[in-house]
Order: C-alpha cells, then sequence, then structure tokens
C-alpha cells in the first residue's frame, strides 16, 4: 500500500512538474518581453537592461528553469515580477476564492442534479421527466458566463439584493464573503447540473434493467426502498466518477465567470499573468491545478473502492 | 412543498433584502472609483502602467510640481520655485509642514534622493528621459532644492509633475510597490489583491484636507460587469469609461451624470515610414484622404472623439486645425496611388493591439482602405507581443494605437522610433524649442511642427482618444479631461 501511495505521489510530482516544463517553453518562445511590458514604450536601453538584471532574465533560459525546479524543492515557488510578491501567497490568496467557488458550485450541481435525476428515472415517460430532461438539454446548451450576466442583471442591478460582482476578501466577514459567490456559483452549478441529471437519470436506467432489481421487485420489495438499496449504489460509480472530473472543470473552467463577476481567482489571475508574461505565476498555478485534478482523480478512485465492495471481497 | 420549505424560503428572501448591500444608500463622505486596469502595483517611479498612476497621483505621492485639471503646472511638494534666467537653474522651496505617511520629515534630501534615483545607473523609472537634463541637484537647507541642468528644458517643469517624479523617502523606496508610503492627503489602508484598493484621509497632511474620507478604486475589466456595478449603485464614478454603447443609456437616467472630456492619446494609424510602398509621401497621403474621419468616430467611438489633422490635442491653446490637409477624399487618394505606381492598390498587414477603440477603429479603416484598393489583412496582437514586435522591433506596415503622453510631438524627431521617420525639417523646428523659453516663440514652434507633421503624412491622424466618465449625479469634482494619467480625488466632494 506505502509502495502503491509512493509511486502514485511520485507520478503526481512529475506529471506537473512536465506541465510546467511544457509552459515555460511555450511562454518563452512566444514574442513578448516581460521587461518591456513594464517599462512600457518609453523605456530606454539601460533602464531595460538594470529592470532585465533585477528580474534574473539576463540569464540563459535553462538555468532560469533549473533555478524555479531547484526553488521547488524547498518549497519556494518564486515571485511574481508583476507583483514583486512571492508567488506562494498570490496563489494561496487566488486559490481561497476559487476553491470555494467550485465547491459550492459543485454542491449545489449535485444537490439539483443527482436527485432530479433520479426523480426523472422513476417518473420515466411521464411529464416530470419531459420536463428534466429539458432542463437538462438547455443547461447544456447555456454558456454558464451568459448566466452569469443574467443573474447579475436580475438579482444585483433589478433587485438590488447582492452586489454586481467583485470579492470583498474573507477578512470583511463570511457573509459578505458568501453573498459575493453565491451568484457566480449558481452560475457555474447550471451548466454542470444538468449534465449530471442527463447522466444520473441515464445511470439509473441503467440500473433500473437489471435483473437483481426485477427479483427484488418481484419479491415485493417497495420501490423506493429498491431505488435507495438496490439502484442507487450502483448507479453511483458512474456518477462519482463524472463529479470528479466536473470538479476539474470547474477550477480550471471559471476564468470566463470571474471575469463577469470580478471575482479575483485563480482563472483571472492566470489570464493576467498570461498577457503580463509573468512566467513563474503561470508555472506556479498550472502545477497547482495539475496536482488538484489529479488529486481529485485519486479521491474518486479511493470513493470508488468504498462504494463498491467487489475488489475489497475479491482480495 | 412542505411548511418548512417555505419559511425557509421567507426566511432567506428576508436576509437577501435586508442584506446591506445598498450602493445606492451609501454615506456621503467615501467613494467608490471604477477602473478597468489593476496596477500591477503602487510604486510610480517603477513602471509604466497607467493603473498605478490613476490610483496613486497626487492622492498617495506627490511630485515636486503637479499638474492641475486643466494640465498647467502648479505647486505640489514645493510651494513655490524660481528659474534663472537662462533656464539653467531651478530653485524649489518645499512646504514646511511636508511628513510622509510613517510621520517623517519631507525634505530636501528625499528630493535629491528620489531625483538621483530616477536618473542613476539602477534606474528602473520608465520615463528616465525626463531626469536626463538634470546634472546636479543640491540641497543647501532642508526646504530648498537646487536643480541645475546641463541644457535648457522647456517641458522641465511639466515633465516634474508626472507621477514618474513623485518625492519618496529613501527607507521606504524599495517597499513602496507593496506599501506605499508618500506625502498625499490619502494613505493605504488596504490592497484586496485582483480586487479593490482602498485608501483612506492622512489626518496629518500639511494641505487642504480632502473631503472623502474614504476612496476605494474597484478593477472591473469586463464590459458587462462596468455597466452593472454602475447600474447596481456598487460604484459611485466610472473615470474612462470604455463601454461607449452603454453610454446612451446612461445620458438618458437621470441618477447619472456623463461628463465628456479629452485625454492627451492621439489615436493614430501608425505607418512604417520606411517600408515599401509607405516610405513614398503619396501613399501616405493616399491614406490619410481614404479615411472617412466622421464615419469612423461614429463607428467606432459612438461619435464621442474629436478628430485630428495632426499629432496634437485639439484642448490645447497651441492646437491647430489641420483635419483639411487629409480631408476624405476617395478620388484623390486613388489618383495619388496612381501617381505612385500602384493603380492596383496593394496588400499590407494592420496589426491591432487588444484596447476596443483599436480594435473596432480597425476593421472600419480596412473597409475604408480598400475602397482605394489598399487591401489590409488585419492581425490581432497582445499587448506584450505588439511592444515587442511592433514597437521595438519595428516589424509591421501599419498599426493602430494612442499615443498617450502628453505633449509628446517631439517622438517625430527621435531617429529610431518605431514608425522610422526623418526630417531634417522637423528636428530643427525640435531643436529649438527644446532651447526655447519664450511662451510666445514656443507656441509658434509648437504649431509649425504640427503641420510638418501633417504635411508628411507621416501617420493617419484619426481622433483625440475621449475620455468619458459615468458618475451618480451626485458627485462633483472629477477631472473631466485627462492631462495625465491620473484620478485625482483631492478635490472630490457630494453635492
Amino acid at each position: 500500500m506505502i509502495h502503491y501511495l509512493g509511486r502514485r505521489l511520485l507520478g503526481f510530482a512529475v506529471s506537473a512538474w512536465v506541465a510546467a516544463l511544457a509552459v515555460f517553453v511555450v511562454l518563452d518562445v512566444v514574442p513578448g518581453d516581460p521587461a518591456l511590458l513594464i517599462l512600457g514604450t518609453e523605456a530606454q536601453p539601460d533602464t531595460l537592461a538594470a529592470l532585465r538584471a533585477q528580474m534574473g532574465l539576463d540569464r540563459p533560459a535553462a538555468e532560469r528553469f533549473v533555478r524555479w525546479s531547484g526553488g521547488l524543492l524547498r518549497g519556494d515557488f518564486g515571485t511574481s515580477h508583476t507583483y514583486n510578491r512571492p508567488v506562494a501567497s498570490l496563489v494561496a490568496e487566488r486559490l481561497a476564492v476559487t476553491l470555494p467557488l467550485a465547491l459550492l458550485a459543485l454542491a449545489l450541481a449535485v444537490a439539483v442534479g443527482v436527485p432530479l435525476g433520479v426523480w426523472a428515472a422513476a417518473r420515466r415517460g411521464g411529464i416530470a421527466d419531459g420536463m428534466v430532461r429539458g432542463f437538462g438539454r438547455l443547461g447544456v446548451a447555456v454558456p454558464n458566463f451568459w448566466i452569469a450576466m443574467l443573474l447579475i442583471w436580475v438579482f444585483s442591478v433589478a433587485l438590488g439584493w447582492l452586489p454586481a460582482g467583485g470579492f470583498p476578501g474573507w477578512q470583511a466577514g463570511t457573509g459578505p464573503a458568501l453573498a459575493a459567490l453565491i451568484l457566480p456559483a449558481v452560475a457555474l452549478a447550471v451548466p454542470e447540473a444538468a449534465i449530471l441529471v442527463r447522466l444520473t437519470r441515464a445511470a439509473v436506467l441503467d440500473t433500473l434493467r437489471e435483473d437483481y432489481v426485477r427479483t427484488a421487485t418481484a419479491k415485493g420489495v417497495g420501490r423506493r426502498v429498491v431505488l435507495r438499496r438496490h439502484v442507487l449504489p450502483n448507479a453511483l460509480i458512474p456518477i462519482t466518477t463524472l463529479v470528479g472530473l466536473q470538479f476539474g472543470f470547474l477550477v480550471a473552467g471559471v476564468v470566463v465567470v470571474e471575469n463577469v463577476c470580478t471575482l479575483p481567482g485563480l482563472g483571472r489571475l492566470l489570464t493576467q499573468a498570461i498577457g503580463q508574461r509573468d512566467v513563474t505565476v503561470v508555472q506556479g498555478v498550472v502545477l497547482l491545478l495539475a496536482v488538484l485534478v489529479m488529486a481529485v482523480s485519486a479521491l474518486v478512485d479511493a470513493l470508488h473502492a468504498v462504494l463498491d465492495p467487489r475488489p475489497r471481497r475479491a482480495a | 412543498m412542505g411548511g418548512m420549505g417555505k419559511a425557509a424560503v421567507a426566511a432567506a428572501a428576508l436576509l437577501l433584502a435586508a442584506w446591506p448591500v445598498g450602493g445606492w444608500a451609501q454615506g456621503h463622505s467615501g467613494l467608490v472609483v471604477g477602473m478597468q486596469l489593476e496596477p500591477p502595483h503602487l510604486d510610480p517611479t517603477a513602471g509604466a502602467a497607467g493603473a498605478i498612476d490613476e490610483v496613486t497621483y497626487a492622492n498617495l505621492f506627490e511630485p515636486l510640481t503637479r499638474i492641475d485639471a486643466a494640465g498647467a503646472v502648479v505647486p505640489g511638494l514645493a510651494e513655490r520655485w524660481t528659474v534663472s534666467d537662462d533656464g539653467l537653474t531651478y530653485t524649489f522651496t518645499l512646504r514646511p509642514g511636508a511628513r510622509f505617511h510613517d510621520g517623517s520629515v519631507c525634505d530636501s534630501a528625499d528630493v535629491k534622493f528620489s531625483l538621483d534615483r530616477a536618473r542613476g545607473p539602477q534606474s528602473v523609472n520608465a520615463q528616465k528621459a525626463y531626469f536626463a537634463a538634470i546634472d546636479t541637484v543640491e540641497t543647501p537647507d532642508p526646504r530648498t532644492v537646487v536643480v541645475r541642468l546641463s541644457r535648457p528644458d522647456g517641458l522641465f517643469l511639466f515633465h516634474m509633475g508626472q507621477g514618474d517624479a513623485v518625492i519618496v523617502a529613501q527607507e521606504t523606496a524599495d517597499t513602496n510597490k507593496q506599501k506605499p508610503i508618500g506625502t498625499g492627503p490619502f494613505k493605504l489602508d488596504r490592497w484586496a489583491a485582483g480586487d479593490r484598493v482602498e485608501l483612506v484621509r492622512n489626518p496629518d497632511y500639511d494641505g487642504p484636507k480632502p473631503a472623502l474620507e474614504r476612496v476605494t478604486f474597484r478593477f472591473i475589466s469586463d464590459p458587462a460587469a462596468q455597466v452593472a456595478a454602475l447600474l447596481s449603485g456598487d460604484v459611485d464614478t466610472f473615470p474612462q469609461f470604455g463601454t461607449y454603447e452603454a453610454l446612451d443609456q446612461f445620458r438618458k437616467d437621470p441618477r447619472f451624470a456623463v461628463l465628456d472630456g479629452t485625454s492627451e492619446g492621439e489615436t493614430l494609424l501608425v505607418i512604417n515610414n520606411a517600408r515599401k510602398p509607405f516610405d513614398d509621401v503619396r501613399v501616405r497621403r493616399a491614406i490619410g484622404h481614404a479615411i472617412d474621419r466622421t464615419t469612423l468616430i461614429d463607428g467606432a467611438m459612438f461619435g464621442t472623439a474629436k478628430p485630428i489633422g495632426s499629432h496634437f490635442p485639439p484642448h490645447r491653446p497651441e492646437y491647430v486645425d489641420l483635419t483639411g490637409l487629409s480631408a476624405y477624399a476617395p478620388a484623390k487618394a486613388r489618383a495619388l496611388l496612381a501617381e505612385a505606381g500602384y493603380k492596383d492598390g496593394f496588400d499590407a498587414v494592420l496589426r491591432l493591439p487588444p484596447p476596443i477603440y483599436a480594435r473596432r477603429s480597425g476593421e472600419l479603416i480596412a473597409a475604408m482602405l480598400a475602397e482605394v484598393g489598399i487591401r489590409l489583412r488585419i492581425e490581432n496582437v497582445e499587448w506584450a507581443a505588439w511592444l515587442e514586435r511592433t514597437f521595438k522591433g519595428r516589424d509591421f506596415d501599419l498599426t493602430l494605437v494612442a499615443h498617450t503622453e502628453p505633449l509628446d510631438i517631439g517622438i517625430y524627431a527621435r531617429p529610431d522610433y518605431y514608425f522610422n521617420y526623418r526630417s531634417d525639417r522637423f528636428n530643427a523646428t525640435e531643436d529649438e524649442l527644446s532651447r526655447t523659453l519664450d511662451p510666445a516663440r514656443r507656441v509658434a514652434l509648437l504649431q509649425q511642427e504640427q503641420r510638418i507633421v501633417a504635411e508628411d503624412a507621416v501617420n493617419g491622424f484619426l481622433f483625440q482618444l475621449p475620455v468619458v466618465t459615468v458618475q451618480k449625479a451626485g458627485v462633483t469634482g472629477m477631472w473631466p479631461n485627462r492631462p495625465l494619467q491620473a484620478n485625482d480625488v483631492t478635490g472630490v466632494s457630494w453635492k
């Protein structure tokens, strides 16, 4: 077990590092000098040279990457040259927005999507089923940023209940911070919930056709009990796989919604850093995203082991 | 839904209704200013980003002189100054009570440190050229600074009033990026990175107290979000509002006031004068005659901009209207092209940086030039790539950008500037201008320069970039015009 975990962790580290290397190479090749970007059109050759030396850009590319990798081993993620702050604190600050946002959105999506899917499957062909399937189709088709804009117009501009974007920071209190996150979380959750509804419905319908379900029903077990004890546990395996994938998409895919809602999250940090050619920040964020996505997939694997007793019995 | 559910919904609705978001119900001692871009840091002496000055200038940091709302040079940290007859020695007298936010006195040693730092070998000042004429800085007493120049510089006092020339203390110079310590009437309270910077009134300020107790700068890049932030009352004033298509809505709404102002940004279709066929003045003139400025301004800027015929802002007293030299005349443009040997026109690339004015104007201009046979391929690029390839590498045919530095017609005298223009006539005029202190002669020379670049059709002169401020009707004292990149809120109050 320890051996397995060790191998898996090492795999994590190597894949994340390779992702960072790819980012470094790409940003090194595309045109754009960060020092010129900072000093602008009136920059003089001597000020540019002084700034490049300050930023360490006068060193060869390979040396810069090796230095950065070496820093990683000591837990040093480097310094952002645009913000003049350590990347670790910068990323941690943004993660404190994006992670709660993604978790909130995911919780909403699961809380709405899974029960609706089961409900629709249980009433297959009825009006309820039709409506739920309609939601599934519509929700997948409508982009999340558009939903965010719509929600802002209704709840901020017209009703004035919630702020129209922005984030006061967690130090301003949990209430105001959550108030700032709720609209973007709903906007992110709707399309994900729609996907979950469709998959849950399909998975439940598939399971309903299984022999053991027919047997249970034939033995006189009640409908609710069949659903709860026989159908749901089996349908949960594809559902958890999807939820794990969705989390990855949510964390990495909040860029547009963060822009529309003016949230200082990871996605905005990443796009700004690319525009500013702030390589250390981009590397740091990509590294973190890679680790997060891999950690969630590992978590899903572990969950499967709990949900599905077969491999345990065989062992 | 059971009774419990209904109760929960009712409770949630009550909670939401009672939530103190009330942008419209705010007290009148604070101001929320909307900005499109967030400053990367808060040290105006170490970066060109306009957003740095837009937060810090005059609010947190003060230069020796200051530029006021009309673009005039007025006293800043120096309460008065004298200039020697030869224009080489400037003697500044500092305000007696000036103190930094950390309580330390701001004296002549700080001024000497700031100026020497900006012009020294380790300088990373984005406008180092402003300090190039300085020969020595002396400090005969704590309140007196004597600056000797190696050559006369007609713009010296104007340049010393820019954000790049603010006075900083030696002890805090290296940490100003995160913890700005200036001498201004506001000091930094909090910076929630990615979202807002909050300033509070500095109780120890020696000058007139600002009416505002607290100023919050909020950074909102998305156009739809800017509109929503204003309509919901979250933002009190939005200078440099860029969503022109929404202006009509705000003009008609009595809760808002719209200030139409002008900036120092000459918007140009920049032509690479060294590259064929643009090295031929007839081709450049043809481009000028092919552009219909009225349609361009209506289409790209929703009618908010003023046309220009040379590289000079219409709001300055030295301005001459030269738009007639490149009046819209497509037949004339075709004739000029034929004369230059391009009867069937030619192909070229128009490279566009990110700002919305550039992208929109570029598309209209491509259509207009196509009418006279110049077929443009549009290439959209980011700033980093634009600066590297177009500006620094000078590898381009045409590009479109606003030159926002104030009083910058002198760039046409630079031999290595990116549009590759060379003119002995212009250089001689610029040379005389830089040595001239007599105001009447300066006006004549500046007008001469405007004529030369217009006659040589160096670039396509399009329009002066407008500055539109949308704000709540109760806000007064915001600058309608933008003589420099700044949001000086020291004179802002509520009606």
